[in-house]
This record gives C-alpha cells, structure tokens and sequence, in this order.
C-alpha cells in the first residue's frame, strides 16, 4: 500500500535513503543540501538505519571516503551542493574511473561569486564530462523515485558508474508537495542487495586500484568507461520500466509534452518545467502549437531522442538554468549538436535564465515561445528574468 | 610486543621486490620493515607520491595485499572510507575477518596537501594506522620544500643562493600534532634501528582505533648522498637528535632512543648535498648554530614530557 505524505525534495531523498539503507554515508554540510545528511543521521540516531555515518571535516573527504567504500564493496550514497561539489572535484573522475557506483542527491546551486545560495545549474554543469550519469529532477517524487532507482543503474554489471540526482536548490528541496513513497519491503526488494565486483576488502583475492597508467594505457582504460557510459540507457530503460510496474510511475529519458504536433517546442530541465508547461497549455488555448521537452537524463546525453523530437519543428528555444560563459550554454550547445547529427536545421534560440535563483515566471516561458512565433530568431544568447 | 628478528627472517611482506623505487631509498625500507611483524590482514592505501607511482606502474604491481591509491591530499580520508565500509559490512556479516588498514603518505601528502583529512580521520576515531615516510620535502615531482624540510637545507623551491641560505623557516612538528590529537598511539622513528620501526609500526597497527608513525627516510636523490649510507645516515639523525625517536602511548611520552654521547648537527648535515652550501666558508655559519638551537629547544621539550633526563658522555 503506497504511504502518502507533504515533504520536501530534501527530505523525500533522505527518505530514499532511510529504506535504501545503505553501508556507507560520509557527507558534509552545505546549504541548500545539508537537509539530507540532517535528516538521516536522526534516522541513523534512532536506530532506522544500519548506516555507518561519516561525519568527515570537507567535501573533498565527503566523497574521498565514498568513493574508498565503494569500492570496498559498500553501498555508498551522500549528498552537496555548489562549492561542496567544486570542492569534490578533482575525485569525481576518479570515482567514475574505479567504477565506483556512488549515488550522490546534487542539490543544485550557483557556485558564485557573488556568492549565493539559491539554485542554478552551474555547480552540476561543471561536472559534465567527469564520467558521471547526470539525472534532473522535476519535483519531489522524482527525487525520490530516482534515488531509488540510481542504485539499480549505479550498480548495474554493464554499468558501474556513479550518478548525480539533481534538484533544485530550495525551489524543489526546500518546498513542500505532496508524495507518494514506497514501502519499505518493497524498496528493499527492488534495490536488492550489492553484489560488488573486485572488492578491495576481499583480502584473499587482492587488487589493486588506482594504479599509474601512462601513454601505454590510460587512453584503453578511458574508452571502457566511454562504452559503460553507453549502456546506461539501455540499462536505465530496463529499470525505469521495472519501477513503471511498481509504482505506476514513468520516467522516460526525455519527457515530450504536446511535442507530436508543436511547431514550436521550449528545452528545459528540472523545476522550471512546470512554468513551460502551463505556458504550452496557455498558448495552445490561444491556438499556438506549442509544445515543451524536458531533458531528464543529461549525462549520458540522449542526442537521439532529442533529434527525433526536434526534427521538422519551425523554431527551438532551449532554456539552460547555466551559462558558459565565453561559449554556448551547456544544454543549447548539446542540443544544437544533436540537431546537426540528425541532419536537420532548425532555427534556434538560446536562453538563460534563473540564475542565482532569480524566479522563471510564467511569462519567461511565454515570451521565449512568443519569439519563436514572431520569427525572432538570432544566434545571440538571451536572458529571461534579467534586467538590463 | 618484543619481535625476534631471526623469526622474520623468511616472512612474505606486503610489498614486494620488483618495485621502482631508487637504491637505497628509505621509502620501501621503511614500508617492508614496519609491515614485517604484522600478521593480521591489511588493506593499504596510499597518497599520491614516489612510493605510489613506484610500486603500481600499470600493468606491474608490487603489491599483493588489497591496494587503493586516489588522490594527493586524501590518503586519511580514503582509509576512512575503507575502514567505514568494513565495520558496515561486519555488522551486516557480509566480512568475518579481521582487516588493518595502513595508510601512507609522504610528508608533502601528510604535513602539508593532506594534514586536514589525516586530522578529520584521527579525530572521527576510525581503526587505522597513517605511517608517514618523511624525507623532508616533495621527493616526487623534485625536491621542492615542504613544511617537514629543515632549516637550511636547500629545495628547489627554497634553493640555496647568494643571499637565501636553503629554507629559512623551521620544520612543522607533525608528531607532536598528531599527538595533540589524544589518540592511542603516536611515534617517531628512523631506519636506525629495524626492530624499532619493526615494533612501533606492529604496536600502531595492533592498538586500535587512529594511530601515526611518523619515519624519516633518506632520499638518496634529493639528500644527494651515497645509497649505501641509508642506515648511518638515520642513525645520525637519531644521535644528533635532529629526529628524536618516541612514542605516545595514550597520551604517555616514552623516549625510545637515548644517544650515548653529544653529536653535533654537522654531523647529519655534512654527508648531505643539500646541506653542502651551509660548510663552504663562514656564511652561512649562523644557519648551523641555528639548528643546534632547535635541536636543543626540541629535545628538552621531548625530555620533558617523557620525564626523562639526558647526560651524554
């Protein structure tokens, strides 16, 4: 019997994590995600979980110890945010080469400066080529839903590689919606138990990890991780479609809304979806086709799924929550290049928004479809919610 | 706790010959010696440094006992992780061993780079040992100095010139550090003696929760001396009582080594070609009397706290 309740982002992937229970929890406190690490270690104080916690003294140690748990054999998960993850950086790559499959609740915020605390895209942005699996989340339940999920895909034989569950900062962690949680059974019996492949704690069969490999091997050692990354999504269907009978929940790759007849259709991730949602649903009822496709899944990048959806559109507006500065934001530059591959031109307009928190309104979305259908088209990136 | 050599004599180590190290080293030295006596299981991991590179060129590896290397500055934070994964899967009975967990790091990947995580370690209380070989600046990217590099030696980052003696400042006291953290076991030694490293390093492992040997070990490159010497050269470091041999035993101090009769700190610089620019003319003549000074101040700090007296011959 599903168990309904209020709770915030942060607090539904403590939850996951509470009947996940994993082996090894080492995190350190940052706003916005400090909720998570707060919340478990009341469940680890009253005895709900089996959880070593490891309360470490930085980031940098946060996701040192994890990535040692994991592939000690240990089911690893914690959580950060913003600088705590420009902190984490330089072992991101490592534990994505040991294989390591960490599940990490990214709540997302802007790294500064100004420094500041509400979200944006730029903390988790920075880390795309790591060798991570990247997954954005709407809302609550499918923070909860995919924390669930990500340690199936993290462990996965084909797969073995780490995953960020990305919220938003305060917008979806902070907020409080309605949820639909699992029972503990039943959480427990999809997540099954650890199976790790070469242990370091199998003293009887030792391994070495991280050994130096220079111009004669680390080039092969980087095209294994390239092709694990490549079987994520078939890995990842099989799962989700395995939750999809659980729960009666379906997180595809990308999410098509009212695409099949838009001519013109907005990009977006995570929480500001809703806003491009209500605005396809307004200009519809004006007799505009419009349509919205949100990019669940960033890393490994779904470029097929996008091409076919996009494909014979009139005009794209692709609104990244992240800009890179001196280049094209991360999302428009990646969808741009799937349009290329698919051998179609469709005029495209770039757009940032939300950064440092600044609120995506109804009539953000509203004006980038308006451009699209008043034929404004320019290469010239384009801000909503900024003043100038 | 006392070890018979003559027992070791035909035991298998941990690490084995076959490595790239440099001859006469102190690294590997310090590593086979100290692992020698143990005999319960361990899992080592490693800072990123010469003994890491030099003992896991892919495909070689001279390791035959569980090995993790990650990253410069987190050896405390890796071993963290490690012992914490064990005492989860020992509870859940997935492991019914018991596994010691040894980290090592030199000491740019233990004074300086990784001094927090090995603090964060030691505070949190985790079941492991951190051995630090020490030989006094960061060996392997080329002798740069480090906060353990002692006052008048010369660095490549602090080089002896016209004007600049070698480094100017005083080596960080990481032991005494390390011992302020009121964890159960602490000490300091050399290659002076095999069955003092022998004994300190089985003690560290043995008694559990943190514990941190800190090992000077000769660079034969960057000390620019005679692979040969490696033992006289600690045993120099020992009498001139440049590096005082210790240990704290739950907060007791316990001298270990007591020199018999005075030796000067020449003695320990002048074999040495990074101490070579401090004996040609009277320049730098201060520099020397400066160290004897430290020397001095150090080790009636350490008489002290080990209640000890010293009348040298």
């Amino acid at each position: 019997m599903a168990r309904r309740d209020i709770t915030s982002g942060n607090w539904a992937a403590a939850e996951a994590m509470r009947q996940i229970n994993p082996d090894v929890v080492a995190a350190y406190p940052i706003t916005p995600s400090t909720d998570i690490p707060m919340k478990f270690s009341e469940f680890v104080a009253d005895g709900l979980v089996d959880t070593n916690l490891v309360t470490v003294e930085s980031e940098h140690s946060a996701i040192s110890a994890c990535l040692a748990a994991s592939i000690s054999g240990a089911r690893v998960m914690t959580a950060s945010s913003a600088n705590g993850v420009a902190l984490m950086h330089e072992i991101f790559p490592i534990a994505a080469a040991y294989r390591a499959p960490i599940v990490f609740a990214l709540v997302n915020r802007s790294i500064g400066a100004p420094i500041n605390i509400h979200c944006d895209h730029s903390d988790s942005m920075a880390e795309r080529d790591m060798g991570w699996i990247h997954l954005y989340c709407e809302d609550a339940q499918e923070v909860y839903d995919s924390m669930i999920m990500s340690v199936r895909i993290a462990e996965h034989k084909d797969v073995l590689l780490p995953v960020f569950v990305c919220q938003d900062g305060f917008i979806t962690s902070h907020c409080f919606e309605p949820i639909e949680f699992l029972e503990d059974e039943e959480v427990k019996n999809f997540i099954g138990e650890r199976d790790p492949m070469f242990p370091l704690l199998d003293v009887d069969n030792p391994v070495a990890y991280g050994s130096l490999a220079l111009t004669d091997y680390y080039f092969e050692i980087k095209r294994q991780q390239i092709e694990a990354m490549k079987n994520v999504r078939k890995v990842y269907e099989e799962i989700s479609e395995e939750f999809y009978k659980l729960t009666g929940r379906k997180y595809p790759i990308v999410e098509a809304y009212k695409t099949e007849d838009a001519e013109y259709v907005a990009v977006i991730m995570s929480s500001a979806t809703g806003a491009v949602k209500e605005a396809v649903d307004k200009l519809r009822a004006e007799g505009h086709k419009v349509g919205c496709l949100r990019v669940r899944m960033f890393r490994p990048f779904p470029w097929k799924d996008i091409a076919e959806i996009l494909t014979g559109k009139k005009g794209i507006a692709v609104l990244d929550r992240a800009a890179s500065i001196g280049a094209g934001a991360p999302l428009f530059t990646e969808v741009k290049g799937a349009l290329y591959d698919s051998g179609t031109i469709v005029p495209t307009n770039s757009y940032v928004y939300g950064l440092g928190g600044r609120d995506f309104f109804l009539h953000d979305a509203e004006k980038a479809f308006t451009d699209l259908i008043n034929g404004d088209f320019s290469p010239e990136e384009r801000y909503l919610g900024l003043r100038e | 706790m006392a070890v018979r050599l003559k027992d070791l004599t035909t035991k298998d180590t941990p690490m084995t010959r076959g490595h790239r190290m440099c001859p006469g080293c102190g690294a590997p030295t310090a590593v086979r010696q100290g692992l020698l006596a143990v005999d319960k299981p361990v899992v080592i991991t490693c800072a990123t440094g010469c003994l890491e590179v030099s003992t896991t060129i892919y495909p070689y590896n001279a390791w035959n006992v569980p090995f993790l290397h990650c990253a410069f500055e987190n050896a405390g934070a890796n071993i963290s992780g490690i012992e914490a994964a064990y005492v989860a899967l020992k509870k859940k009975g997935k492991i019914n061993k018991d596994i010691k967990f040894v980290a090592f790091g030199g000491d740019g990947g233990t004074y300086d780079i990784g001094l927090q995580a090995l603090s964060g370690a030691a505070e949190r209380g985790h079941d492991f040992t951190y051995i630090c070989y020490n030989n006094q600046a960061y060996m392997n990217t080329g002798a740069q100095r480090s906060s353990a590099t002692p006052t008048g030696a010369s660095a490549t980052t602090a080089p002896a010139g016209k004007k600049i003696p070698g480094k100017v400042q005083r080596a960080k006291d990481l032991t005494d550090i390390m011992a302020a953290h009121h964890i159960p076991y602490v000490a300091q030694t050399t290659l002076h003696n095999p069955q003092d490293v022998i004994e300190k390093v089985k003690k560290a492992i043995e008694t559990p929760g943190p514990s941190f040997v800190n090992i000077l070990v000769p660079c034969v490159l960057f000390w620019r001396i005679d692979p040969a010497i490696q033992r006289d050269i600690c045993k120099l470091a020992a009498d001139t009582r440049i590096w005082p041999i210790y240990e704290v035993i739950d907060g007791q101090w316990k001298l270990s080594y007591k020199p018999k009769s005075f030796v000067p700190v020449e003695e320990f610089l002048k074999p040495q070609g990074r101490f070579r620019h401090l004996f040609k003319g009277d320049a730098w003549k201060h520099v020397v009397e400066q160290l004897q000074q430290e020397v001095e101040e150090k080790w009636a700090y350490v008489l002290e706290r080990c209640k000890e007296t010293w009348e040298p011959k």
